[in-house]
């Protein structure tokens, strides 16, 4: 029997499970063929609002990436947009001219959002809230500051609204309704969801009609007015008002549609070849927007494509509110009514509000705001459509006072069905998590969430991951236990530094004895960083480990991802000269060096550098006066300094000359992890120094210290640590700010997770106000500076480390044969 | 496969691989890690991480193992299979010493068995 041609239309969430489904039935029994409009892999939409607030990144959230497909034999059409579907020659077309052959379709179109229709819709920075380029380009928008105005205050609206506070915009939510959330949730929790909103210092408007949207005069938003004459200035506005099935396609093909593609129980349309699944559905008069009733129709057509008869009956669908600090579930149906009987619970002072529905004994609609925990629970009870009459007393306390059974959270999870839902985002069920425990012998929460990527995604679920794995494991989980450094060792980072001093080890091998390490020789997590922590705290006596140094430190450049290296020389305090920018020039052609960048450090990276030619290229450098730039160092990288009082009208100082003296002092010092410095002249801040590790803001009295800021996954500004006079106590404070942190953080630890670990007030009492410790600081950082100023690429230009350069051999074709 | 044909190439000296190191070894358009560990063992996998094709030369070794540079995929010296929770697989050629000679067996590797 030759194999079967399966085409699906769309690469959402939805056929990524039913493949997954289909496939794990029955590996062979198709040649699968996707045709995707987005020019990507499959990702997890529910996880759009942590990449927009900045908690995750686009790569975390991707569910099956190019190898699944490639493993797995599917054919993956990417930026190809179907355009036409034969139904008699069973053909599908695309865009771009690609066409497939099928047995059976899957129209899996997903759905658009609704775009209301004001005057001014089409303006520029008018966005909806739907995939990767919308968060893509509120980003974009966020960047630029200003306003955000939100229309729609559902689920997606306020997840949108709260990702552009944490992205530091201004940001108003719009909503028609006198509530927010109102087809999930009661007016009580939605007021005190409003209360939370507006303690963020979000601004919400309800019963708001909007009138129109305003033009800048460019072709802009600068604007929107409402239906009362209130006018609100804004650069963008998100429409998240509800989305409508993405049908069009299956309409011009003649398949029966109403709001969205007609299905039976069988998710057959009316063409029995094609299925349709997901949001472009319409199911007993019914289209869902929410993961949980996608993969329940998934799990259908998998079977009905291997002959099976299963039956799609409808979803009870629960909602959770992915934004971070806001508790909130609501399942069922929790409309008033004669026959329907309600259970509330309020605590105003922990702010918790819950609400229970009831009809003829059964649970059907809850709704809890501040404690969550119990979710799960409820919603499986209104699922099955169990009798509560028994524990009705005190079923609104929750599952822990049921049965007489202890007020111990996890036996309360250990009492959980198997198959109750614990994560969310990636549909895992308690049973799966178990049995993966008790298969695989996991005992870390990273184990559990590499093996079954549960509390793998938003996070919410990790309290009850751990209590599952409390009630798994029982005493070989201990959640509260410090987190070890890596498998080697039940010691954490903290520890091992300090037995590192008082036991005075100095050398990696006397660690590992000492502290007795479970492994032989550790493992690339505790090499790098017990290298780390010997090089600070035995300079002089402690012999650098090149080979517990990642790759980027152990050659002195950095690894790109096709195995070739970037090379950036240090520019001091990013001043050049027309002979440095020359002999860069030259070293480009010279070596054919493919990409030249500007970083934001104000230095110059050439890419794409073949390993073998790095030590000819720092040679060339070297001559034109380059040192390395560190740019791949946990230590100093860079200090990023404006033109100050050398050039600019509103200089108070040089601010160029200090970051220059500070590089000078400080290039070559090894820290937990990278460091990065900024001087700006004046509080006008050109060289951003309030978001660097530590930065120094010239004024007219003196010089100001911050310390503490990033930029990176997380944003947040610094912390000043005090005001000093002149630059050279400048210098004295920073560099034992520096060796405070170098001795005290964890490896990879960023300065500002360090201080904030070890206090603020700390940290300034020990600098600006206890003399002689800032003194004894300093003198260890002057000390081990002796040591670490050795510029590493003109040591290598004289043959150190040649080996690392050059293959061992090259085998020539004969010698192979 | 059933005969199996074995080619012993010399590829240098265990003294020209750092402990806890490794080299490469051009064979064609190949390249070929040649680790050494801890304990001088010698193994040779193809340099390529199985999951986006990092220079496994490039990566720390620890425990009859080696780390990806790229993305820290541990995978196994002996086997080339990753280790722990990720999948994949990457040529492993028997390695040995001789008399202070690394020799690589070019023509077998365990995933052509």
């Amino acid at each position: 029997m030759t194999t079967k041609k399966l085409v699906i239309v769309g690469n959402g969430m939805a056929p990524g499970r039913m493949l997954e489904d289909l496939f794990d039935r029955d590996k062979d029994a198709y040649e699968v063929t996707i045709f995707n409009a987005e020019p990507r892999v499959n990702y997890n939409r529910l996880m759009l609002s942590p990449v927009l607030s900045g908690e995750n990144t686009y790569e975390d959230i991707i569910t099956h990436g190019d190898d699944w497909y490639a493993a797995n034999d599917v054919t993956l059409h990417k930026s190809a947009r179907v355009s036409e579907i034969n139904r008699d020659t069973k053909t599908v077309t695309s865009e771009n001219g690609i066409t497939a052959s099928y047995d059976k379709l899957v129209i899996a179109t997903g759905s658009n959002p609704f775009i209301i229709p004001l005057p001014g819709k089409d303006l520029d920075g008018v966005l909806t809230y739907r995939d990767l380029d919308d968060v893509d380009k509120m980003l974009d928008a966020a960047k630029r500051g200003g306003r955000a105005v939100v229309i729609g205050g559902g689920l997606l609206g306020l997840e949108a609204a709260a990702g552009l506070k944490m992205q530091g915009m201004d940001v108003t939510v719009l909503h028609l309704m006198p509530t927010l959330m109102e087809r999930q949730l009661d007016p009580t929790a939605g007021f005190l969801l409003e209360e939370e909103f507006k303690s963020r210092g979000i601004d919400v408007l309800t019963k708001a009609n909007s009138h129109e949207i305003i033009d800048d005069g460019a072709g802009g938003v600068g604007g929107i007015r409402l239906d009362d004459g209130t006018e609100i200035k804004a650069r963008i506005v998100v429409m998240a008002v509800g989305i409508r099935p993405s049908a069009d396609l299956a309409k011009s093909i003649g398949l029966e549609v109403n709001r969205g593609v007609l299905v039976g129980d069988d998710m057959r349309t009316s063409d029995k070849d094609i299925f349709a699944l997901g949001e472009c559905v319409e199911h007993r008069s019914m289209c869902y927007g929410l993961v949980a009733p996608l993969y329940d129709m998934a799990g259908v057509i998998a079977d009905n494509l291997l002959g099976g008869t299963s039956e799609y009956t409808g979803s009870v669908t629960a909602t959770k509110l992915k934004v971070t600090g806001v508790d909130l579930y609501s399942a069922g149906d929790f409309a008033e009514g004669d026959d329907r009987e309600e259970i509330v619970l309020r605590d105003a002072s922990a702010g918790v509000y819950k609400r229970l529905v009831l009809e003829d004994n059964k649970i059907i609609g809850a709704i809890l705001y501040g404690e969550t925990s119990d979710g799960p629970w409820f919603f499986d009870l209104l699922k099955k459509g169990t009798d509560v009459s028994e524990m009705r007393e005190t079923l609104i306390f929750g599952q822990a006072y049921q049965g007489g059974a202890p007020l111990d959270p996890t036996a309360a999870v250990a009492a959980l069905p198997d198959d109750a839902e614990i994560c969310g985002c990636n549909g895992v069920c308690k049973s799966k998590i178990v049995n993966t425990i008790k298969e695989k012998d996991l005992t870390t929460l990273d184990d559990v969430r590499a093996h079954t990527k549960a509390s793998a995604s938003c996070g919410t679920c990790t309290g009850l991951v751990e209590q599952l794995m409390q009630a798994t494991l029982g005493d070989e989980f201990n959640p509260a236990a410090v987190t070890p450094m890596c498998g080697c060792t039940p010691l954490g980072h903290d520890d091992v530094r300090r037995l590192i001093k008082s036991k005075e080890l100095k050398s990696i091998p006397a660690v590992m004895q000492e502290l007795e390490w479970t492994s032989s020789g550790g493992c690339a997590k505790c090499r790098p960083a017990l290298n780390y922590f010997l090089v600070s705290d035995w300079p002089g006596e402690y012999e650098d480990d090149y080979q517990s140094r990642f790759i980027n430190e152990r050659v002195h450049a950095n690894i790109q991802k096709d195995g070739t290296y970037s090379v950036v020389p240090r520019m001091w305090g990013g001043m050049t000269t027309s002979d440095e920018l020359r002999a860069i020039a030259d070293v480009v052609d010279k070596f054919d060096i493919p990409s030249v960048k500007c970083t934001g450090g104000q230095r110059i990276d050439m890419l794409g550098v073949k390993k073998e030619d790095l030590p000819a290229v720092w040679e060339d450098l070297g001559k034109a006066g380059f040192v390395s730039g560190q740019a791949y160092a946990k230590g100093l990288r860079t200090v990023k300094t404006c033109v100050g009082s050398d050039w600019c009208r509103f200089g108070t100082q040089d601010s160029t000359g200090l970051g220059i003296k500070l590089e000078k002092f400080m290039w070559g010092s090894w820290t937990p992890a990278k460091l990065k410095l900024a001087v700006s002249g004046c509080p006008r801040n050109c060289s951003e120094a309030t978001c660097k590790d530590i930065g120094i803001i010239c004024v007219d009295s003196g010089y100001e210290i911050h310390y503490a800021g990033a930029a990176g996954l997380e944003i947040q500004g610094t912390v000043v640590l005090g005001l000093v006079k002149t630059e050279e106590e400048v210098i004295e404070y920073v560099c034992a700010l520096t060796q405070m942190y170098r001795e005290q953080g964890r490896y990879l630890e960023r300065i500002y997770k360090w201080a904030k670990r070890v206090g603020y007030d700390e940290i300034k009492h020990q600098i600006m106000e206890d003399g002689d410790k800032r003194k004894a600081y300093f003198d260890r950082f002057v000390y081990s500076q002796k040591f670490a100023q050795v510029d590493p690429w003109s040591e290598r230009v004289s043959g150190k480390d040649k080996h690392e350069f050059n293959p061992m051999a090259v085998l020539t074709k004969e010698a192979a044969e | 496969m059933t005969a199996q044909i074995r080619k012993w190439v010399q590829v240098g000296s265990l003294e020209d691989i750092p402990r806890e190191g490794a080299r490469c070894v051009k064979n064609g358009d190949m390249t070929i890690a040649v680790f050494r560990t801890a304990k001088d063992e010698v193994f040779a996998l193809e340099d390529k991480c199985p999951h986006k094709n990092g220079p496994l030369s490039q990566g720390i070794v620890h425990d009859g193992c080696v780390t990806c540079p790229l993305h820290n995929w541990v995978i196994s010296l002996e086997t080339g299979s990753a280790q722990g929770a990720d999948e994949g697989r990457t040529l492993a050629f028997p390695a040995r010493l001789e008399d202070g000679w690394v020799l690589v067996d070019l023509f077998y590797s365990h995933e052509a068995v």
